[in-house]
């Protein structure tokens, strides 16, 4: 195969959300301490025990040492040097109606095609829209309160349904589960909060959609969502940022509670920004996502396509507690130029006869290194307890590298665990049949990898589907010479 | 009008001379054979012809539609009508005949600036053709080629051919390791693609396919050069006394 060419200029022109909304913005001055926790919650009028949280975390934190055991490289990261907090509005006075919302604000959103007017929005999907620190605005709020359903900003959530929020927030996350979600549960800003009563079928997908517009800010949102018994959801996310030469960091954190008989289907589509074509710029993406089972033949399915970011770091995994519940990963992730990936799961069966699946795909092209880590674990009381795995790598090119870590730790002697892995080359021969069929190189990688990952697009909500199509295809641009 | 025109061709693999001065032309709608030993160059001949890397010409000239064809990318010339059909076609795991096709097809429409096929239109279009050459619809689900035994792979590429509906095929051994039944379904098919307005080279190293299919002219490829060109006689005479009596003709 010709050597892809590492300098294709292209690949930088090809992000498509690059662009900066240039906006006045309350942003506080870059560091951390216990000052600038408080001044952010007092700018979020958060209840007193809601600081205490966010206290206690920070404390805990200081205490902590940033986490090197995966395979990404990166520069050591000063936390005094990001600010943690920056929002369109004064005094975090998000605008109660649309109306009011600075259209330059609209105008970016609609630009990123994601019209927050409910008149022209996608039918049957309800957003809300995080810029920088703060939630913009959330659609449909009304159609889903008559359901008894809340879908609204983690700050909102705080104060208005601070009853659940201290229920359940960090319930599956801990504060001190790990270093970066340490620091998101202390200076986290908005996120989205989701809970479906018992009994509700929720009729529309929901969404959040994070854009960091502002420089050399961080952005650490917290995402919570509850499935009380026998309730549906769907939820999916969808990331994008400007073009900048500095590394930002984005550290959140998403947690998720299914109870009995219940379902969460959490989607993302994942472009942040991903750097040049010779590794200058891109978000770091360094996120927690955990999800539990926590009532019997409850279901939890985590579905990411993962194709910007400098370097993304995250494992979505599930924690199966209840009987007989369910817990399934599907993945793709893409890594072209000097992108790195160190993403999988964890699968922790604790109750009886749960299931498992976990399909990852990881794509290299150019400089690319992109990981598999997984853990199944299975406790000695998961009886019948099941998992499938199965990783499968495609390479572009000579320069790229993937890689695969299975960890499998069981503890009881009727369980079944099956691994299955596989690595492949787009070969020259593959591209030249495709070339004497009509199609370019391009189209043929294109076509070639849509095929890979089909199995994993096709678990995706139809326009986030066609979406994923294109950004794989975007993000390939340069890979073949 | 000569659909193709081959003068004094010398093509090189890896600074290895293997084309030496072939001439050829080839009419609308002709059928020719191209026979030949083991290393004569048959094969080169069909890769130079569809822009396969690796191989060179150093002399002489190749024309289609009366245009120097080898300025062309590969994929220019496929959607410019000239098909391939693979001595060994590749697998191309997850990707199934229904997806190749249809990007190719609509790639060929818009050069030939017409409006992309949709994909009901598409699958249509795509079951007659099917059903022409007796396979089932479940055939085109199935990933390009992978599990295919060797006469599947060919009537694959047979299928392909009929979708696409090139003005020059070239069909590179359809015949080789095939057994007798599916050497006459692969017969029935090559038949099947005979058009008036489309050309076809047949390379092959057996005159039982020939038998078969009757091409317009019969062509030896030996050395690098076609030392011999005749009717279905001169296959017939190859099949009785192999290549010997030609060998000396070329040296």
């Amino acid at each position: 195969m010709e050597a892809p060419n590492a300098v294709n200029s292209a690949m930088s022109q090809s992000y498509k959300h690059g662009f900066v909304t240039s906006i006045p913005s309350d942003t506080i001055p870059a560091g951390l301490d216990e000052g600038v926790i408080r001044l952010l919650s007092a700018k979020k009028r958060e209840p007193e025990f809601m600081l205490e949280w966010r206290m206690a975390a920070y404390r805990h934190w200081q205490g902590m040492k940033e986490p090197h055991w995966s395979s990404v490289r990166y520069p050591s990261i000063d936390y005094q040097n990001i600010s943690y907090y920056s929002s369109p509005f004064a005094n975090d006075q998000a605008p109660i109606a649309l109306k009011d919302v600075d259209p330059k604000l609209l105008a970016t959103y609609e630009r990123l095609g994601i019209p927050l007017s409910e008149r022209l929005s996608l039918a049957g999907v309800a957003v809300d829209a995080v810029f920088d620190s703060v939630s913009v605005a959330t659609t449909h709020k009304k159609r889903l309160a008559q359901l008894g359903i809340v879908f609204c900003s983690m700050s909102e959530a705080v104060r208005e349904h601070s009853a659940l929020v201290r229920r359940y927030l960090g319930s599956v996350v801990p504060p001190g589960d790990n270093f970066f979600a340490a620091l998101n549960a202390a200076v986290f800003s908005d996120g989205t909060f989701c809970y479906i009563p018992p009994g509700v079928h929720c009729p529309m997908e929901l969404s959040t959609y994070f854009r960091i517009n502002a420089a050399e800010t961080g952005q650490f949102e917290r995402t919570l969502i509850i499935a009380d018994q026998n309730s549906f959801v769907s939820y999916l996310e969808g990331c994008t940022a400007p073009q900048r030469d500095r590394h930002q960091l984005h550290a959140a954190v998403v947690e998720l509670i299914a109870m009995e008989g219940a379902e969460i289907s959490y989607s993302t589509v994942q472009n942040w920004y991903p750097g040049d074509a010779e590794g200058r710029g891109g978000i770091y993406n360094f996120v927690t996502k955990r999800g539990e089972c926590r009532g019997d033949r409850s279901r939890i399915s985590w579905t990411q396509v993962e194709t910007g970011s400098a370097i993304t770091w995250k494992y979505p995994s599930v924690v199966l507690r209840g009987e007989g519940a369910f817990g399934r990963f599907h993945s793709v992730a893409l890594t072209n130029h000097h992108q790195q990936a160190d993403t999988g799961t964890k699968m922790i069966h604790i109750g009886k006869n749960t299931h498992s699946t976990i399909l990852s795909k990881g794509i290299s092209a150019g400089h690319g290194n992109n990981a598999y880590r997984g853990l199944v674990k299975v406790l000695a009381g998961a009886s019948g307890a099941r998992n499938h795995s199965q990783c499968d790598s495609l390479l572009l090119g000579q320069e790229c590298s993937a890689h695969t870590y299975p960890y499998i730790e069981v503890k009881n002697q009727s369980s079944k665990v099956e691994h299955e892995a596989t690595t492949s080359r787009i070969s020259e021969e593959q591209l030249f049949y495709c070339q004497q069929r009509g199609l370019s190189r391009e189209q043929a990688v294109s076509l070639i990898v849509n095929g890979f990952c089909q199995e994993v697009l096709r678990e995706l909500p139809m326009e986030f589907s066609v979406e994923a199509r294109k950004l794989l295809e975007v993000n390939l641009e340069g890979s073949v010479g | 009008m000569n659909i193709l025109e081959i003068k004094n061709l010398h093509v090189s693999v890896l600074n290895k001379p293997i084309l030496r001065g072939l001439d050829l032309s080839l009419k609308e709608g002709e059928v020719h054979a191209i026979m030949g030993p083991n290393g004569s160059g048959k094969s080169t001949l069909a890769n130079i012809l569809v822009g396969r890397g690796d191989y060179h010409m150093t002399a002489g000239a190749i024309l289609y539609h009366g245009e120097d064809l080898l300025v062309r990318t590969p994929e220019e010339r496929a959607r410019a009508g000239i098909f391939l059909a693979f001595q060994n076609p590749v697998e191309i795991p997850g990707v199934n005949n229904v997806q190749l096709l249809k990007e190719a097809f609509n790639a060929h429409r818009k050069y030939g600036q017409l409006p992309e096929m949709d994909a009901m239109s598409f699958r249509t279009y795509l079951q007659d053709r099917t059903k022409q050459l007796g396979l089932s619809d479940d055939w085109l689900f199935r990933p390009i080629n992978v599990g295919f035994s060797g006469g599947e792979k060919k009537r694959n590429e047979l299928l392909q051919m009929l979708v696409l509906e090139p003005q020059l095929a070239i069909l590179d051994e359809i015949d080789s390791g095939l057994d007798i039944d599916a050497l006459t379904d692969v017969a029935n098919g090559v038949n099947a693609l005979r058009h008036h307005r489309r050309s076809m080279l047949l390379i092959t190293h057996y005159p039982r396919l020939l038998e078969q299919v009757h091409p317009d002219k019969v062509h030896v490829l030996i050395g690098g050069r076609l030392v011999a060109t005749g009717g279905m006689e001169l296959a017939v005479r190859l099949e009785e006394q192999g290549y010997g009596w030609l060998s000396e003709v070329a040296a």
